[in-house]
């Protein structure tokens, strides 16, 4: 332990410090900062060294908070049912569950974003009824937003004052920012625009945002989801500040080794109701898993096949970022043969979008940048390149990857129209194009009464089932998925895995850009990183330890981190 | 042709007088705008307020209740857009141009009686001293009560927007009105009241027409103000100055082009008549032209639908 | 209290529900209107939609000036909608018309007194290219320099109003009319004219233009993947992007033919129904098409629906004008107000209406 304490993000805050921010991030694979790099992501991954300061999982016997038989129904869904649980003054306590347990809409009750159909709440030995957040806020209530409540016109200073009831000037509220953030390690400064942030500094604004307002019960909303694992021990660090000076955090999280290594205790949440409550410490993550999950999981399986010829090669891509807030991609040098699966490992906004729009052709590029099958293509458009059997599937289900007011006939036709014949000189033959649908929904077990139902209409899970399946049918020789398991609960996740797996056993190769590294180490042959739009070097996934990972991935944003 | 009746002194003075009902409706709209909101019934509630003010004024004998008729007037317009687009989620643009065909036919039909009525007239507020100066004062500072009011107006938007919180609200929600409901604001009531606060400097704008730029009423009067003032707040950046000097430059653009009309030069007056609109065309593709593609100037949830789902 | 709350699909019966409930309510709202007027209410209305189908006194006048007023709008808006469709607003087609005629009239004029088989088509092609060419500059623009294409099509409308009173006033002025201004009358020029095809129908060239871009589009947006390309940007440009869509071609594309269609109409009312170039020649259809366009549900058989009733009330309200002493600014009330209660009554395509005690959410 006091080795971590020694290690880990904050002790060594003022040598990364020494490093200027941006572009040279090879700085940290060599020198004392490596060891940052490396700590940092042990912080997540050797977890049962870590031990909160107040870790001893007893609850003190004055609650802060407690919830009892909460109800909130939706039209066809009850997403609380009559859900309870307690929170202590310094405790850590976690809610935990798949995508739609429930989560979202308890902790939106909590901060007054939605009122209870019934149940009560108490706060401190009073009935708490919040009508507003900022009722919420003035009974000490903070919370840091999963999707961020931020803006990105505005300054740092301005978005934390308008978290707050009463800011105070603007030039003082600047001054506090930074006192504040540099106290919790969190440095920033106040006045850049937060469009040009990354997301781990995004987040940070939300948590001085909460912390200026000295919260009794702070509320994170899935907070390591958009970090490095440097900024989760920076994070983590943080969050065991806050507990020892008696502040309450309810977090909220799918990932168990997370909650194990800094929650007191945990609710488990499925299907809006409460089927388990434990000190996670004293429990197996495959435990908590089932209850999460309330069934076996369905392991995926590969047996890496040998590589075939070269089917990708990209030389030198450059794409400069198309808005003030976008990311440009630099250099990127890459080869992909037949059979393997490319695991492409970064935190969220280095330039995982740019890639994949540069890989389908809706963004063009230099002629000899991309070359598939020997042919350059960097400047045809998605139709030419699916044509050749490169196809994509976006990350962006609603919106991008499908149309969310079409039905899924017409958004099969949205990819498939020319590989599957589905058009002739442009007239549509819809039977066809019906049949098709229907083949991905039966072939995926894409639940929908139907391929005349709106693609908005289907879970997300689903939608992606369909989404993914679409472009498989279609017998691709390299496909490319970005986050192919986000938001999807994990049964769907795994079989969407194997899909994968399996196209690539049949001799497709496989692109997977992900910020799940579990699911890119379960699946991937060989795996780079990119970080502020550059590539690492790929290399060969099976062992490739979790300090290879980290190094690969990190590098400069810690470095943005400490350069205030 | 004679350029010698054309004097620098009076054309300032007139080119305030012009560009004032422009300066006025697109000052609301930048506030609509920057909440996130594209009203394009400017023109609709420019020329209700037009005649509303007309009828307030000489029903009162009072331009100031005129004003005062056609700001709540456009006002109301406004609301009648701020329902459809806020509480029933209509298409902005669709329902922006129903407003303007509304508003021309609403007001055709109050005007009928109008034509050719003399409004009362509204006083010219000389500012003590500084209407003195000699040229510079017979310029600027002889003017009637709504001109400063403009002016006023524009520093009081920019004022708002950069230093104060409700300025800073007024933003956020027109960047993303998610987060800013997240945060908790009333996303919809600040819209409502940013879309009213448009409406009534619409309906002073038109007011001014009828009241004391023409002064009289005329079926259709506004002849396309509202749309300039729409393309200044674009030609602007959504920047409060900026509307000023766009404001003022078509105004000028105009002013001159009547005056070349007077001066009889060999040009056919409908070609000196659309040169306002060629010229705004123009300066709209150098603006943007000058941006590039990549320009985010915009607010963000511009024109986009907002629905708290839960 | 009331709540809104999203439907997982748009909802099929609304969408063909809503139409016919706003003009319901646009008829209960208009009576109102005319009884505030001092005008009987029921009589108004009865005169504005029945007497020009089934009176036996006026029908015989009124049925062929039905579609006399639909064919214009019907063409400028089965055109609009395409773009409407992708969310390129050109909202310009009144000047688009303008120029079509223009351009139609002044080939026309150019061959007079000359009589020939081409000179008709020759006139069609050349009004189909005057409004295709005031449409390419919005689409130029937005896809060179990424100017608003709403604001551009708009202001454009105004230049084309002056460039309308310059002709009429100078080249095209009629040399033999002592100085009055307006051209020769087409319609007295056979060659260049476009008659009644039909007798006691009022369908001309434009009208059948109208039905045949009716049956076009409904294939091409039903049939075609260029249409599916249009419906699909629509509703989301990324998606549009993904599908190989090339959104600069499509801008191009959808403004180029809702102006050659509305120059077409253009070209059609100059040569046929009002003769020649003149003032005031341009009525308002290509602002009152916005209005078929939405009504019609940006569908071709609805707006081939909507263009005729949109065409009763122009009919009706001028029945209505010399029978009652209606205004004629009441009717161009009555279509704002029709516009406004479809796009109000729209919400509940998309979404259910909850009401529930309580709370606030």
């Amino acid at each position: 332990m006091p080795v971590l304490q020694l290690l880990s993000g904050k002790s060594l805050l003022p040598r990364v410090k020494t490093c200027p921010g941006g572009t040279n991030w090879q700085k940290v694979l060599t020198g004392q900062s490596q060891i940052s790099v490396v700590c940092g992501w042990l912080a997540v991954w050797s977890l049962k060294e870590i031990q909160n300061p107040q870790g001893d999982g007893t609850v003190t016997a004055t609650s802060l908070l407690s919830v009892k038989g909460l109800t909130k129904a939706y039209p066809g869904v009850v997403a609380n049912d009559q859900v309870g649980f307690e929170i202590a003054p310094g405790e850590v306590h976690a809610l935990l569950g798949e995508n739609g347990a429930g989560k979202s809409t308890l902790v939106k009750m909590i901060y007054g974003l939605v009122r209870p159909d019934s149940g009560s709440m108490v706060m401190n030995g009073a009935p708490f009824e919040p009508g507003t957040p900022s009722a919420a806020r003035g009974d000490g209530v903070a919370m840091v937003f999963q999707h961020f409540s931020l803006f990105d016109a505005l300054n740092v200073a301005e978005n934390v004052a308008l978290g707050m009831d009463q800011p105070p000037k603007m030039r003082e509220l600047s001054r506090r920012i930074r006192e504040v953030s540099e106290n919790y390690g969190l440095p920033l400064d106040p006045d850049r625009m937060v469009g040009d942030l990354s997301a781990g500094e995004r987040q940070r604004v939300e948590i001085i945002r909460c912390l200026l307002q000295d919260p009794k019960l702070l509320i994170m909303d899935e907070p390591t989801s958009v970090l490095t694992p440097q900024e989760v021990a920076i994070l983590f660090e943080t969050l065991n500040k806050l507990s020892e000076e008696g502040t309450a955090i309810l977090y909220i999280s799918h990932k168990l080794e997370e909650i194990r290594t800094i929650c007191d205790s945990a609710t488990i949440l499925r299907l809006g109701k409460v089927v388990g409550q434990c000190n996670p410490r004293e429990e197996s993550a495959r435990s908590m898993a089932e209850m999460m999950v309330g069934q076996e999981l369905l392991i995926p399986t590969r047996t890496p096949g040998e590589p075939g010829e070269v089917l990708l090669e990209l030389n030198d891509l450059s794409v400069p970022a198309d808005n003030q807030f976008g990311t440009s991609l630099r250099n990127i040098s890459l080869t992909v043969r037949a059979g393997e699966i490319l695991g492409i490992g970064g935190v969220a906004g280095n330039g995982q979008d740019e890639l994949v729009l540069a890989l389908s052709g809706e963004v063009r590029t230099e002629l000899n940048d991309i070359i598939f099958k020997g042919i350059p293509v960097g400047t045809l458009p998605p139709n030419p390149r699916r044509a050749l059997g490169l196809l994509t599937a976006p990350e962006e289900r609603l919106g991008h990857a499908a149309a969310p007011d079409m039905s899924l006939t017409e958004n099969a036709l949205l990819t498939a129209a020319i590989r599957q014949g589905l058009a002739r000189n442009g007239f549509l033959n819809w039977p066809k194009i019906r049949k098709y649908a229907s083949e991905v929904i039966e072939t995926f077990d894409v639940r929908t009464p139907g391929p005349e139902n709106a693609a908005r209409s289907l879970s997300g899970g689903n939608l992606q089932k369909f989404v993914i399946g679409r472009e498989v049918l279609q017998d691709p020789d390299l496909l490319v998925v970005n986050q192919p398991t986000w938001g999807v609960d994990a049964s769907a996740a795994a079989s969407i895995r194997q899909a994968l797996m399996d196209l690539a056993a049949k001799g497709a190769a496989v692109i997977c850009i992900s910020q799940d590294l579990d699911e890119l180490m379960e699946i991937s042959d060989r795996f780079a990183a990119l970080n502020e739009g550059r590539l690492t070097p790929p290399r060969p996934a099976r062992g490739l330890s979790v300090e290879d990972i980290g190094l690969m991935m990190g590098g400069a944003h810690d470095m943005e981190a400490a350069h205030v | 042709m004679d350029l010698s009746s054309i004097d620098l002194v009076t054309l300032v003075a007139a080119l305030m007088v012009a560009s004032t009902p422009i300066l006025l409706a697109a000052i609301g709209e930048l506030v609509v705008e920057k909440s996130g909101v594209l009203n394009l019934g400017v023109e609709g509630m420019m020329i209700t307020g037009a005649i509303t003010g007309f009828m307030g004024a000489v029903a009162t004998g009072s331009p100031v209740f005129g004003f005062l008729f056609a700001a709540l007037s456009g006002a109301g317009m406004a609301f009648l857009f701020g329902f459809l687009t806020q509480y029933l989620l209509s298409n902005q643009v669709a329902t922006g141009l129903a407003l303007t065909l509304f508003g021309l036919g609403l007001s055709s039909m109050l005007g009928q009686g109008y034509q050719g009525v003399r409004p009362p007239s509204t006083p010219r507020l000389d500012i003590p001293v500084l209407s003195d100066i000699p040229v510079l004062g017979q310029m600027f500072f002889s003017h009637d009560l709504m001109v400063y009011l403009s002016l006023v107006l524009i520093v009081l938007v920019w004022a708002l927007l950069k230093f104060t919180r409700a300025g800073l609200i007024l933003r956020a929600v027109g960047e993303s009105h998610d987060a800013a409901h997240a945060l908790g604001f009333k996303v919809v009531r600040i819209r409502m009241l940013a879309i009213m606060f448009g409406g009534a400097c619409a309906g002073l704008g038109g007011a001014y027409l009828s009241l004391v730029r023409v002064p009289q009423w005329a079926d259709g009067m506004t002849a396309g103000a509202g749309w300039i003032a729409l393309a200044i707040v674009v030609f602007a950046s959504w920047k409060p100055v900026w509307i000023l000097v766009g404001a003022y430059l078509f105004g000028g653009m105009t002013v001159l082009q009547l005056k070349l009309q007077v001066a009889n030069i060999p040009v056919p007056v409908e070609y000196l008549s659309m040169a306002p609109f060629v010229i705004t065309i123009l300066v709209m593709v150098v603006v943007s032209a000058l941006r590039g593609p990549g320009f985010v100037g915009a607010p963000a949830a511009l024109t986009k639908v907002f629905h708290a789902s839960n | 209290m009331i709540r809104l709350e999203k439907r997982p699909q748009p909802s099929k019966l609304w969408i063909a529900l809503t139409p016919v409930l706003a003009v319901i309510a646009t008829m209960i709202a208009g009576g109102i209107l005319f009884a505030m007027l001092g005008k009987p209410p029921v009589e108004a209305i009865r005169t504005i939609f029945w007497d020009p189908l089934f009176s036996e006194q006026f029908a015989a006048y009124s049925r062929p000036q039905l579609l006399i007023k639909a064919g214009p709008l019907i063409l400028i808006a089965i055109g609009l909608s395409l773009g409407f469709r992708a969310g390129i607003w050109n909202i310009g087609a009144e000047g688009q018309y303008i120029m079509g005629a223009i351009f139609g009239a002044a080939v026309g004029l150019a061959f007079y007194p000359m009589e020939a088989f081409y000179i008709f088509p020759l006139m069609v092609i050349a009004g189909a290219f005057g409004g295709w060419l005031w449409a390419m500059i919005p689409a130029l623009l937005r896809t060179k320099f990424n100017t608003n294409e709403i604001l551009v099509s708009l202001l454009l409308v105004y230049v084309a109003e002056f460039l309308l009173q310059s002709m009429a006033l100078g080249a095209l002025r009629n040399p033999d009319n002592s100085g009055f201004p307006g051209s020769r009358n087409l319609s007295q020029y056979a060659s260049a004219s476009n008659p009644e095809l039909f007798t006691g129908t009022g369908i001309h060239w434009g009208v059948l233009t109208a039905f045949i871009a009716v049956i076009g589009a409904y294939i091409l947006l039903s049939r075609h993947i260029l249409g599916f390309q249009i419906r699909l940007t629509g509703q989301s440009e990324r998606a549009a992007r993904f599908a190989s869509v090339n959104p600069k071609r499509l801008v191009i594309f959808c403004l180029g033919i809702s102006g050659l269609l509305a120059g077409l109409a253009g070209m059609f009312e100059v040569s046929g129904p009002s003769g020649q170039i003149s003032i005031d020649f341009n009525a308002g259809y290509g602002f009152t098409a916005i209005i078929v366009a939405f009504l019609g549900r940006l569908n071709p058989v609805g707006i081939l629906l909507a263009g005729i009733l949109m065409a009763l009330t122009y009919v009706g309200g001028e029945l209505a004008q010399i029978m009652l002493g209606l205004p004629a600014a009441a009717i161009q009330i009555f279509q704002g107000m029709l516009l406004f209660f479809l796009l109000a009554l729209d919400v509940l395509s998309n979404f259910r209406i909850r009401f529930r005690k309580g709370g606030i959410a």
